[in-house]
């Protein structure tokens, strides 16, 4: 799947369809370079003894990094990255993040749920990692050419 | 030390000018990975159908940040943020951010609802060219965990 294969055409959308899941990497690494990207410098996505002393099992990442991981996992399926008219996602459980060369995987899964007037498609999407489901109620609307 | 219902419907300033650069998008495309070539080249940009490289989808919180950010911070209101997590987003779009525009963001606050010792937040924090045209909204929900 890649950005640069041209658009999906709403006429080829069918309703119900499952769309082929993707697995995204991210390690400490990943969070260090978005937590300057984004400008979210909470210690709790890159300081293990701070994120362990309020609760958490290690460093986790960022909700944001994880719903881009979704965002981008529409804008290659819908093959127009300027697509989205709307996309919400609940961050139900935490991306864990070990300090070790594989880091975790993030998994994202989509369905076409419904298909809109104004050539608008309606993902449910799901994101899963480590066992848990990260992202629920995630859902994205595309319009399509 | 509870949250200040005052605050519900309040409406804070709009931040400075923000300039949205190329450089800043790739960073950010970098940051998250993603290797589309609309995110930094602008040709390839062009034969997409837009006018410079494209922001990708979640890069208006960049930008949200400093306006929701008055409102989540100000003392006035009572949130304890060192107990704060991100519990929902939500975009809604006109059309992607992309390099040149300059853009103001504005929050208010949508939204107070208290869960047992759960204080759930939501800012919603409207993105717009300095020429007024609505580019994005951004609704995001801060859960405050209570005192165990």
């Amino acid at each position: 799947m890649s950005g640069v294969a041209g658009p999906v055409s709403y006429a080829d959308v069918v309703p119900g369809a499952e769309l082929p899941a993707v697995t995204y990497p991210v390690t400490r690494l990943s969070l260090v370079k978005y937590c300057g990207a984004s400008g979210d410098f909470n210690v709790i996505h890159w300081n293990e003894r701070v994120a362990r002393s309020v609760g958490l099992p290690d460093v986790i990442a960022h909700g944001m990094f994880t719903m881009a991981q979704a965002g981008r996992y529409v804008t290659d399926w819908a093959g127009d990255a300027g697509a989205l008219a709307e996309f919400g996602v609940r961050f139900s459980a935490p991306v864990v993040v070990p300090d070790d060369e594989v880091g975790a995987v993030i998994e994202v899964s989509g369905k076409v749920e419904d298909k809109l007037d104004g050539n608008l498609v309606v993902l449910g999407l799901t994101a899963r990692s480590g066992g848990a489901k990260v992202l629920t109620r995630a859902r994205a609307v595309v319009r399509l050419p | 030390m509870g949250i200040n219902r005052d605050y519900l419907g309040r409406t804070f300033p709009v931040t400075d000018p923000y300039e949205v650069s190329r450089v800043k998008i790739a960073e950010f495309a970098g940051a998250i990975g993603d290797p589309n070539p609309v995110y930094r080249d602008r040709a390839a940009a062009q034969a997409a159908g837009y006018p410079d490289v494209i922001a990708p989808p979640t890069f208006g919180v960049v930008i949200a940040m400093a306006a929701s950010g008055m409102a989540v911070a100000d003392p006035g209101l009572g949130l304890n943020y060192a107990m704060v997590v991100h519990g929902e987003q939500r975009f809604e779009y006109s059309r992607p951010l992309h390099a040149g525009d300059v853009v103001t963001a504005q929050s208010t606050i949508a939204g107070i609802r208290e869960v047992g010792s759960i204080t759930m937040l939501t800012t919603e924090t409207e993105i717009r060219t300095v020429g007024g045209e609505h580019v994005c909204t951004g609704f995001s929900t801060l859960v405050e965990r209570g005192e165990a």
